[in-house]
């Protein structure tokens, strides 16, 4: 008798009881905003951001390989002096025509150690095409490269953890938190999306005189191109085609200033790139070199003497933080193939700052009325039902927190509904217990049917709301992933705080139950 | 407190009539909404641009529109307040593709000397992504609910499971009438709070079969139409109790959450009436009208229960005889 007066501990209080700690221990970091420990992180949503999917138009990779091959093709047979006639090229393949049959052997020598083209040839016209395997290759490395390239200047723009992901085949994710305003963020982008194919090319000093009179279809006559200047797109050089350097054999660029005080991009060549300037330099006294960055000439200063050591500056029109911004590209290497913009989602921090404010206005709103109502309706088994939330809140805190998930608007959303739902199981579980005592059950007897019997609809109940929930979270995306997931953790932590923990109280306080015959107290009903 | 007397079972089914006749309506009506206003998809489904400025003062709206009609990119642009007067949203079904400067760059700079304001949002949704979500959207409805089916027939029989599709069916159908009413944009937190009410609804349907199947069981009667008045008067207070939990919270996020969030606690609002009206005089209706038979379910009962039975005898008598 003096035994059972007294609260009975048991596994079930023992579980509670540990959630709790441990949901009162990891959400602390979040709640407090403390520096140490795993924290959630907000949506960009929340905190404000741009979030990007880009598009990598892949074909202008295999164009370019094209355009290398032809290239190389041209370059080896000015070298050995073969003569070919119609070297021409579209989106796959490379044609040509060999005048003299002697030369056959010699040139197929030579295309077959090219990596991953079909060569046919039909009489003496030779036709190069990449393979199906080559093409699929060409694209992947240039997404991987493009991937690659867009974190390396990303992590040197100065933002914490940018997120630079591949999204199926051919997209990147681009997530981009703690932008300010939207000139930053169109910073950002300019830097993101910036070709930076530097190329040091030589004027066409021959027929540079008269450029303003020729066409591009002329100026393809002999193997140059016409360009514009940066500064005045109506100021043109006709160079030849083919560069004598490109930005690859860079090591490294810098801001620097001229004399003027004016920004200007010092960079370096690597050894080969070091040996190839000095080479033409020293043989072009007297001659332009351009500066060419993008398709567009930045400068083209006359050669005065052999330049040695590798050494080149690029001067334009640009600020500060333009020049920094254009070194950041320059170091991080080109882009193979151009990006596009596919999906854009951008918020300001304030904005993210009014939907943290009205959302925690509508959970705590929602929070209070749903604990005042179940007070009032149940009185102490309220109560009870009132710690379970509480302690739901806290564990699905901590839950994320330890995750490092990310709590996005919908996110919000879901925790609010989460509060509504969760109440559900005590409900049921109450009303079971109500209808027992009613039908003159003991006290003991109404308490454990009443959970065995709400158990099966409640198991149910949730399982099906697990499902929509975990169909959300694969099919939906960025914010709405979010919903799925506090949704989600919502349930499977009800399960311990609503169903196991209060059952745990019930069993503790049962002695007191009984004792107090105050059924109106304790549930809320007449007897 | 008690909303409902223990002692009393009230008569749903002897109204499942009306009641048939009024869903009937309403989603009758809901499809015509659907056919003829149609729904209006938002940038999320449709691919577009959204742009959220906030001035500093009222928003010149005339102004804007006079600006942006210069440049035809705009063509089409709708331009109204959000929220406040001073802030404003423009939507435009165009899109643009380069990364450096794009849409919400081109309405900045033109919308520089209208006074002073901060872009507080672009959205920026491809044709091509558009496309891809409205697919990926139809498919996680059309999944969730095959999901559910699967489940509820293997939980209960055949029969619930589609007559509980058939209640989510008509939930789903009149939130989305609902939605087409109003006119407002569908978007994903619009597919997101669909889902929940899938979710929800289900929830609600669930507690009362769980109570019939139970009351068929456990009662000698084998009048269905009285064992489903029973069970469903049985789980009322709990119905109504979390209903009006679930709608206060839903109610403070509709009328606290912002203009953002609107739309999503709108189609919930909806959606929460709507799943509750139809576990009791949807759902357990059509059960009814399938001619679930009591005694058949019995008898299949005893059927399994025997088999249990002698399955046990024999392993008792295994066991027994190994001793």
């Amino acid at each position: 008798m003096q035994r059972s007066m007294r609260m009975k501990l048991n596994y079930r209080i023992v579980i509670f009881a540990l959630a709790i700690v441990f949901g009162v221990f990891f959400s602390a970091p979040s709640i407090l905003q403390m520096e140490n420990g795993k924290k959630i992180t907000l949506g960009l949503d929340l905190q404000g951001g741009l979030h990007m999917l880009l598009g990598v138009k892949t074909q202008e990779a295999t164009k370019s390989r094209i355009k290398s091959i032809a290239a190389s093709v041209k370059h080896f047979t000015d070298r050995k002096d073969i003569l070919i006639d119609n070297l021409t090229f579209d989106e796959s393949s490379v044609k040509f025509e060999i005048l003299d049959s002697d030369d056959l052997k010699e040139i197929q020598g030579f295309l077959s150690e090219i990596d991953g083209v079909k060569i046919l040839t039909n009489n003496l016209v030779i036709s190069l095409n990449l393979s199906e395997e080559e093409i699929v290759k060409t694209k992947k490395q240039a997404v991987d490269q493009a991937i690659e390239t867009i974190r390396n200047r990303l992590d040197q723009f100065g933002l914490s953890e940018p997120v630079v992901a591949r999204q199926g085949e051919e997209k990147i994710l681009v997530e981009l938190a703690g932008i300010k305003t939207q000139e930053e963020e169109q910073r950002a982008r300019k830097l993101i999306s910036r070709a930076a194919k530097l190329e040091l090319m030589a004027v066409d000093e021959d027929r540079n005189a008269r450029v303003s009179v020729m066409s591009d279809s002329d100026a393809a006559e002999y193997a140059d191109v016409i360009l514009e200047d940066v500064k005045d797109p109506r100021h043109k050089y006709l160079i030849h085609e083919i560069p004598i350097l490109e930005g690859g054999m860079l090591t490294n660029a810098s801001v620097g200033f001229d004399e003027n005080n004016r920004p200007l991009i010092n960079f370096t060549l690597n050894a080969e790139g070091a040996d190839i300037f000095g080479d033409f330099t020293g043989k072009n006294v007297g001659k332009r070199l351009a500066v060419v960055l993008d398709g567009k000439v930045y400068s083209a200063p006359n050669i005065n003497e052999r330049i040695g050591g590798g050494s080149g500056q690029i001067s334009g029109n640009y600020t500060v933080m333009e020049a920094k911004d254009l070194a950041i590209a320059l170091r991080s290497g080109a882009l193979l193939a151009p990006i596009y913009l596919m999906e854009k989602r951008s918020v300001g921090p304030s904005l993210g700052a009014d939907s943290i404010k009205a959302s925690l206005v509508a959970l705590v709103g929602g929070f209070i009325l749903v604990i005042l109502f179940m007070l009032f309706y149940y009185r102490l088994a309220g109560v009870i039902a009132n710690v379970a939330l509480i302690a739901n809140l806290f564990i699905l805190l901590a839950v994320m927190s330890l995750f490092g998930a990310t709590l996005t608007l919908p996110g919000m959303a879901g925790i609010v509904l989460t509060v509504g739902m969760a109440v559900d199981a005590n409900v049921i579980i109450s009303e079971r217990i109500r209808e027992l005592i009613y039908e003159g059950k003991s006290m003991h007897k109404a308490i454990e049917e009443g959970y065995s019997n709400a158990m099966r609809a409640i198991i149910d109940a949730n399982i099906t709301t697990l499902i929509a929930s975990i169909v959300l979270y694969v099919y939906g995306t960025g914010a709405i992933k979010g919903f799925a997931i506090t949704m989600s953790i919502g349930i499977l932590a009800s399960m311990i705080t609503a169903i196991l923990g209060t059952h745990g109280i019930y069993e503790m306080l049962e002695s007191k139950i009984v004792k107090s015959k105050n059924n109106r107290l304790w549930f809320g009903i007449k007897g | 407190m008690e909303f409902f007397k223990y002692t009393r079972t009230f008569n749903f089914m002897g109204q499942s009539k009306l009641a048939m006749v009024l869903s009937i309506m309403l989603v009758l009506s809901s499809f015509a909404l659907l056919a003829t206003k149609g729904l209006n998809y938002g940038v999320d489904f449709a691919g577009g641009t959204i742009v959220q400025v906030k001035y500093d003062k009222d928003a010149p709206l005339d102004l804007m529109r006079d600006k942006l009609k210069e440049n035809e990119v705009f063509n089409g642009a709708s331009i109204t307040e959000f929220g406040s007067s001073q802030e404003v949203v423009i939507r435009m079904k165009t899109t643009t593709g380069s990364v450096t400067t794009d849409i919400g760059d081109l309405t900045r700079d033109i919308l520089k000397e209208t006074g002073n304001f901060e872009v507080r949002r672009v959205d920026i949704v491809g044709p091509k992504v558009g496309s891809e979500l409205k697919e990926k959207g139809v498919m996680s409805l059309l999944l969730a609910i095959l999901g559910i089916l699967i489940y509820v027939a293997f939980r209960f029989e055949w029969r619930f499971a589609v007559a509980s599709i058939i209640a989510l069916v008509h939930d789903i159908s009149i939130a989305l009438g609902a939605i087409t009413l109003v006119g407002l944009d569908v978007n994903l937190d619009v597919l997101a709070a669909l889902l929940t009410i899938l979710g929800y609804s289900l929830n609600d349907t669930i507690i009362v079969f769980d109570r019939i199947r139970e009351g068929v069981t456990n009662s000698r009667n084998v009048n269905l139409a009285d064992t489903i008045n029973e069970s469903v008067t049985r789980t009322l207070a709990r119905t109504t109790l979390t209903s009006l939990t679930t709608f206060f919270v839903v109610f403070t996020l509709f009328t606290f959450g912002g203009e953002i969030i609107h739309s999503f606690a709108f189609t919930l609002l909806v959606g929460v009436v709507v799943g509750t009206y139809s576990s009791i005089f949807v759902a357990s209706p059509i059960l009814l009208w399938f001619g679930f038979d009591v005694k058949n379910y019995h008898n299949k009962l005893a059927e399994k229960a025997k088999r249990e039975a002698d399955k046990q005898r024999m392993r008792d008598q295994y066991e027994s005889g190994v001793m």
